[in-house]
């Protein structure tokens, strides 16, 4: 057992699972962000129901990272979450709108643009909240004897702000490239017709950050510009995925915008995965030192290895079910 | 500022798990009945049974989405208010959590859509699967999270070492004193209170006589199901309670308000006990009747609160109030599950008005027994977080203010409150819906594409938002409807 890292093989995993969240939440996530510029409600109708059937299994990863981290790490979870606990509130009201808005719309008569405002408003605030996690973890944690001792409101910063706003932007490319490959006539074109812009802002805020971090913190800083050159890869290749949405938008190609933009969020996740490693609890404790102890790390791995390919086999298959355009004035209920 | 932060994370935690409780307790024993459904639709093919499953199935979809979303705060909420309690158990409550994810919270999700959504998209056996795989989902959810709560009333199996609870053996861990008990009690809780709110819903429509061929089905199987379940859950409440009284003795003694160790100790039937006299001011009981339900023995010695210190004694009247809700409630079910079994002898089931009126009211007992249910198993356990090992003070979060607390106490009950009135709200619209005919159902129901549609007919062809949009028109007989599951033909 000695020769097996279980906190690597676990970080790891943990990193698949975000991920898994980040592009599977990330677009439904982003149709809501888009829900109040659709042009019709037509349009609105057939945005949820290309995402009905999957949303609550889309949302299950962000469960399985937060049990995950607790199981595995669970000193980040017992400092992230207390110094996040504002924007952690925040993000769950978010969530819970968004989520009930699913099954009230449908029902609602004269209150239905409520639910519509529930639906993009907490789409808006939970995304937003995600984004200002990923800020807050770039920008580190105030702690002495592995507990949290910074204010309620540390975590909102300028920069934090702007990673808020990038995700943001993020999600909604992600919504529109999903949107292209579900729908079709005017919804579909309104799609193309709104992803460029969308690439454009997440190109931007990027940028910007991309320039920001290494000022952020020094240790980002020498990683970037001398510890390893084979990390400009990442945004190398996220950039080369952002011209390849460009391109195909332009060819009108239906699924390659998605798989591109899926490509580009992957290549900046293991970029910024890069910067920090192997910090979990930036700036003070590694992986290592985050760990729980090894026959739990080992008890949980056994049956996660086990479960996880059974649960990707079905999770594969209800997309497969539920695979083709979503037509208008079909509602799935 | 004075604002105690354990105080305020503790009414926000029992604020959100009892939200939260309502819904699972109900959704676990209602994805066994529509499984139930489905499985006798699929061997008849009697469209009455697709009926109930449909119309179910709707309502299990508000339900669960308000138990899904409620529980995600849950998840996030050991971290934020009880950090050092995180800290400390990650070790075995953390792969607890993780595989309840896994096992459970997956399989719902994967095959909640294709339950709700694809009943024309799949094979029929696949469907049935698929309820099938949602039913299962809800019992292993229930396995884990009664797993780690019940390690948290009876901890065994862990030695607290470093700041940190290290699993020394897993099987005693999982399989602790108090599990066995306590899972049984749930899920046959969750069952009575399925039965009760499918019995009280079908007891209603037999009242205004709408799909009676149904509704009588319904309301049969429920019975039958309570005639057996109400008394047996009894037994299994008295045995949970013997094994509280072994290792949890100060939370049988809160039960029942019994201050000093005695033998011949009463059956206190209205009490006000005062954790500040370390007496109840005012009692009625019936002599000898505690000893004899507790020790199984006329002149048994129950132990009493003072065997603990007074810091160490949960807050009195609640527990003592809540467990007599607890147990009246049940007996109340026992009553109505003999009752039905008098009328169907009787052969007056289905026509005795009063019997079907009070079913109505019995829909919200199994809540009511749920939820004091756990009031007096967790306010029971204070001031202990893990029995014995951890307090809830050692168990905050060490950065967390009571301006923080409260802020976060009010937002949850105020989201809350909003989305619960929302969802009852919607709740007595699909149950006012009913589970008519397929064209009824059709010309009432909410469809994307003509949102007013239900409000009635003048909108049918007329101006909402979407209407420039195509598919805008006639619903009634359009082909798209033949995409819904109410209304696909094949039976």
């Amino acid at each position: 057992m000695a020769m097996l890292d279980l906190p690597l093989i676990w970080a790891v995993i943990i990193g698949f699972g975000v991920i898994m969240y980040v592009l599977m939440d990330g677009f439904d996530l982003g149709l809501g962000i888009l829900f109040p510029f659709a042009p019709d409600e037509q349009a609105r109708d057939v945005m949820m129901n290309s995402v009905a059937p999957v949303w609550d299994g889309n949302e299950t990863w962000l469960v399985l990272g937060g049990a995950g981290l607790l199981a595995a790490f669970p000193l980040v979870y017992s400092i992230f979450l207390p110094a996040l606990y504002i924007g952690v509130f925040l993000l769950l009201a978010g969530l819970i709108f968004r989520g009930v808005a699913f099954e009230f719309r449908f029902k609602a008569r004269t209150s239905r643009y409520l639910w519509n405002w529930a639906f993009a408003g907490g789409s808006m605030v939970a995304s937003f909240a995600q984004g200002c996690v990923v800020g807050a973890y770039i920008q580190g944690f105030e702690t002495q004897n592995g507990v949290y001792v910074g204010g309620a409101l540390d975590w909102l910063t300028p920069f934090t702000v702007l990673t808020g706003l990038g995700l943001m932007a993020g999600y909604a490319l992600l919504g529109s490239t999903w949107l292209i490959l579900k729908s079709e006539g005017y919804i579909q074109e309104w799609a193309y017709k709104i992803t460029r812009p969308l690439l454009l802002a997440v190109l931007v805020v990027f940028a910007i950050v991309s320039v920001w971090t290494p000022f952020v913190d020094e240790l980002v800083r020498d990683r970037w510009f001398s510890t390893i050159e084979v990390i400009w890869i990442f945004p190398a290749l996220a950039l080369f995925c952002a011209f390849q949405i460009f391109r195909h938008v332009g060819k009108r190609s239906e699924g390659m915008p998605f798989v591109a933009t899926m490509g580009m969020f992957g290549f900046t996740y293991l970029g910024l995965l890069a910067s920090r490693w192997p910090y979990v609890v930036p700036p003070e404790y590694t992986l290592w030192d985050a760990a729980s102890a090894p026959e739990s790390q080992l008890f949980l791995l056994l049956g996660v290895l086990f479960v996880i390919p059974i649960v990707l086999m079905y999770t594969a298959w209800s997309y497969w079910v539920f695979r083709g355009k979503v037509k208008a004035g079909v509602g799935y209920h | 500022m004075d604002l105690d932060p354990i105080l305020l994370s503790r009414i926000q935690f029992a604020f959100v798990v009892s939200f939260h409780a309502i819904f699972p307790v109900f959704t676990i024993g209602l994805a066994s009945y529509i499984a139930v459904l489905e499985g006798l639709f699929y061997r008849t093919q009697n469209p009455a049974w697709e009926k109930l499953s449909a119309f179910w199935t709707k309502v299990f979809a508000v339900v669960f989405g308000m138990g899904v979303v409620s529980g995600i705060v849950m998840s996030f909420q050991f971290g934020t208010n009880w950090s050092n309690f995180s800290q400390a158990s990650a070790n075995f409550i953390g792969p607890l959590l993780s595989y309840e994810v896994v096992t459970a919270f997956f399989l719902e999700a994967g095959f909640l859509g294709v339950l709700l959504f694809g009943r024309d998209k799949v094979p029929p056996g696949v469907h049935l699967f698929s309820a099938l795989m949602v039913a299962l989902g809800t019992f292993i959810s229930a396995f884990w999270i009664l797993v780690a709560n019940s390690w948290m009333q009876t901890p065994q199996g862990v030695e607290f070492r470093d700041g940190m609870f290290h699993v020394l053996s897993w099987s005693e861990a999982i399989f602790n004193p108090s599990f066995p008990y306590r899972f049984t009690h749930m899920v046959m809780a969750s069952f009575l209170t399925g039965s009760f709110v499918v019995a009280g819903v079908s007891a209603w429509y037999l009242l205004l006589k709408r799909e009676v061929e149904a509704n009588r089905k319904a309301l049969s199987m429920c019975l039958w199901l309570i005639l057996f379940l109400a008394p047996a859950q009894a037994v299994v409440g008295d045995f949970h309670g013997l094994n509280t009284l072994e290792h949890q003795p100060t939370k049988v003694a809160a039960m029942e308000a019994n201050w000093e160790t005695q033998a011949d100790v009463p059956l206190l039937l209205f009490a006000w006990p005062d954790n500040d006299t370390q007496s109840n001011l005012v009692e009625i009981g019936i002599p000898h009747m505690a000893s004899l339900i507790l020790t199984h023995d006329w002149n048994g010695v129950v132990p009493g609160l003072k065997e603990s210190p007074p810091d160490e004694q949960p807050p009195v009247w609640i527990v003592f109030w809540s467990f007599r809700v607890m147990v009246a409630m049940g007996m109340l079910m026992i009553l109505f599950g003999l009752g039905g079994l008098a009328l169907r002898i009787t052969g007056k089931l289905y026509s005795t008005r009063w019997y079907l009126q009070g079913l109505r009211f019995m829909s919200v007992a199994p809540f009511l027994a749920v939820l004091s249910g756990w009031f007096v198993t967790e306010v029971g356990r204070a001031p202990w977080l893990v029995y014995g090992m951890m307090t809830q003070a050692e168990a905050v979060t060490p950065s967390l203010t009571g301006g923080m607390a409260l802020f976060t106490l009010i937002g949850y009950i105020v989201v809350y409150a909003m989305v619960f009135t929302a969802g009852v709200y919607y709740l007595f619209r699909v149950l006012q819906m009913g589970l008519e005919d397929e064209d009824q159902v059709d010309e009432e129901h909410d469809r994307p594409m003509r949102p007013l549609s239900a409000a009635h007919v003048t909108f049918e062809s007329g101006d909402y938002p979407g209407k420039d949009g195509p598919g805008k028109d006639n619903p009634g007989k359009d082909s798209d409807f033949d995409a819904t599951p109410l209304n696909k033909g094949g039976h």
